[in-house]
């Protein structure tokens, strides 16, 4: 499995200066918005990134069975799945996050978009956690959600709230909201993705039921909890919070920079 | 079991509180037997507090699911969600028995080989809408009524006037009944106590457009601790080893009889109709146009004179 792994997610981009002849020798290209396959003799393909964990360091609140599924069958299969489709797909050539955005369509999504963000959202939420993680956010994040819900558990009891709100399959997420600039709690269907609506996602966790069948079976409240209190990493919250305030003017509080 | 109609289905007659959970026919250990260690479970086991009305209604689940389907428009009545996925698991576990699969009888037969070409193939469309849900949901062979609306319409396309078997799949809790039943438009109708006048019951029982044979859940919850993620395995376990051809047959015969009956009801009727209008002496249904009050549409003459052209 490992001999597998690419670890290449996005297109490299050329240099700006061969972009500028590209485009006087190659007028095809911009009108299909992408780069045509047909003039590379290089294709490039998604890769299926690895946890930045061992696949038993989660453990006892997600098993190893559940992350080898979950992301050795799952999350793999949709890779495979976008690469298979876009052989033969107008769409090649985005970077992950264009693709998702294209393809949405503006709520009329295309055939390409389901593995695509699924391939995002699973990148997404095994980064979302860490062995030991869990307990409070500091500083900035900590002070963010204060200002936006009121207090930490007003937050956690919102997630909690949203995840058994969600009838189905799907998604919880903490986002921030570009337009409203508050960080917010919000839940989508399926494959559906905050990315494609303009915001900014924060944190994510699985409500797929095959995330959490194998340990808690039909428990969801159980591995909520166990998710907020046991694996959220918040160094990667602070890290993407950072990121998002330089899209985003926040005012106060500043997220410290590390 | 075989008698079982659509609109009764609901916890037994035995049970005192209206929302017991049904048990499946057959026990929980008999369907287990290709299923493994985990017995099957319904996936109701709370049911959360704006479901809690539910349980104050005396209405079965079919009539509940269908009354708050709200005709398919962005989001149904909170109660549809866990009315339909009672229906639909019970419908599920009467499917199915210990034992069961190999090939269907004879009547199904022909209507498989008719509809689908071969039971392979049916069973190749079952896998490819099995495989393709993206999600939850489920996935239904069904027979689609003709829908025409009287008894003597006959449609150019010959394929319409005739009912045929269907494979179609519903996302998360949607099945094809309510689909079907949308379809018919009852707008502005508020839901419930008009509902339980009889005209409107009886309506509802002959406003079928499809009718459910068979239904496959692939939910994840169904198959995840016995298959983990092989969805096209445990499929052709169900379809192979598990699935109740005589229930299926059953219903089937059923809804053939009641496409029947709801000819014969509205035949019935208009031959009331030309009764009741010879006996008061009129021999057309409407008057003619040259004695009696003057109709709406144009006068012969004027018929002659117009052009074709105009729209």
């Amino acid at each position: 499995m490992a001999a597998s792994v690419l670890h290449l997610r996005l297109l490299p981009s050329p240099p700006a200066g061969v972009k500028l002849q590209q485009r006087q020798l190659r007028s095809r290209i911009q009108r299909q918005g992408g780069l045509s396959r047909r003039f590379l003799k290089v294709v490039s393909y998604y890769g299926l990134t690895t946890p930045p964990y061992k696949l038993d360091a989660l453990e006892p609140y997600m098993s190893k069975r559940t992350v080898e599924l979950h992301w050795g069958k799952h999350h793999q299969d949709y890779v495979d799945g976008l690469n298979k489709q876009l052989a033969t797909s107008p769409l090649y050539g985005y970077t992950l996050e264009d693709l998702i955005k294209e393809a949405y369509n503006n709520g009329n999504p295309l055939p390409e978009y389901n593995n695509a963000a699924q391939v995002w959202n699973h990148h997404f939420f095994w980064e979302s956690m860490q062995p030991d993680g869990g307990g409070l956010p500091e500083g900035g994040v900590l002070q963010q959600i204060e200002k936006d819900f009121g207090s930490f558990t007003n937050f956690r009891e919102e997630f909690i709230r949203s995840s058994l709100q969600l009838l189905g399959s799907g998604w919880v997420w903490l986002v921030l909201k570009r337009n409203e600039r508050k960080l917010s709690v919000v839940h989508t269907r399926n494959a559906i993705s905050p990315l494609a609506f303009g915001d900014i996602p924060i944190i994510s966790l699985d409500l797929w039921e095959h995330a959490y069948y194998l340990d808690y079976k039909d428990d969801r409240l159980t591995y909520v909890t166990n998710f907020m209190d046991h694996l959220i990493s918040w160094h990667t919250v602070t890290l993407r919070m950072m990121r998002a305030e330089s899209f985003v003017n926040l005012g106060e509080p500043n997220i410290p920079v590390a | 079991m075989a008698s079982t109609a659509l609109l009764a289905v609901g916890p037994p007659a035995s049970h005192p509180a209206p929302c017991a959970q049904p048990a499946t026919p057959h026990g929980l250990a008999a369907a287990s037997s290709s299923c493994g260690e985990e017995a099957p479970r319904t996936g109701e086991s709370s049911l959360p507090e704006d479901v809690e009305w539910i349980k104050q209604q005396p209405l079965p689940y079919a009539l509940m699911m269908l009354a708050s389907f709200n005709e398919g428009r962005e989001e149904p009545h909170p109660p549809f969600f866990h009315a339909a996925q009672v229906w639909n698991h019970d419908f599920y576990w009467r499917s199915m028995k210990p034992g069961g699969g190999g090939k269907p009888l004879e009547r199904l037969l022909k209507f498989i080989n008719r509809d689908f070409g071969s039971y392979e193939g049916m069973i190749r469309q079952f896998m490819d809408a099995a495989l393709t849900q993206f999600g939850s949901g489920w996935v239904w062979l069904s027979y689609e009524g003709s829908g025409l609306p009287y008894v003597k319409s006959r449609s150019p396309i010959p394929s319409d006037n005739y009912g045929r078997l269907v494979i179609s799949k519903t996302p998360n809790a949607i099945n094809p009944l309510v689909w079907g039943h949308s379809e018919y438009q009852l707008h502005n109708i508020p839901p419930y106590y008009i509902i339980m006048s009889s005209f409107i019951y009886k309506s509802l029982m002959n406003l079928f457009l499809w009718q459910p044979l068979l239904a496959i859940d692939v939910w994840e919850h169904a198959y995840y601790l016995d298959y983990e993620d092989r969805r096209a395995d445990y499929v052709s376990a169900i379809l192979e080893k598990l699935v109740s051809w005589e229930v299926v047959e059953s219903r089937l015969t059923k809804t053939i009889a009641r496409a029947v009956e709801r000819d014969e009801h509205l035949r019935r009727r208009i031959l009331r109709k030309q009764h009741l209008a010879q006996a008061n002496g009129q021999s057309r249904a409407r008057p003619r146009t040259r004695q009696g009050r003057p109709t709406g549409r144009q006068g012969d003459q004027e018929v002659a004179r117009s052009s074709p052209v105009e729209a």
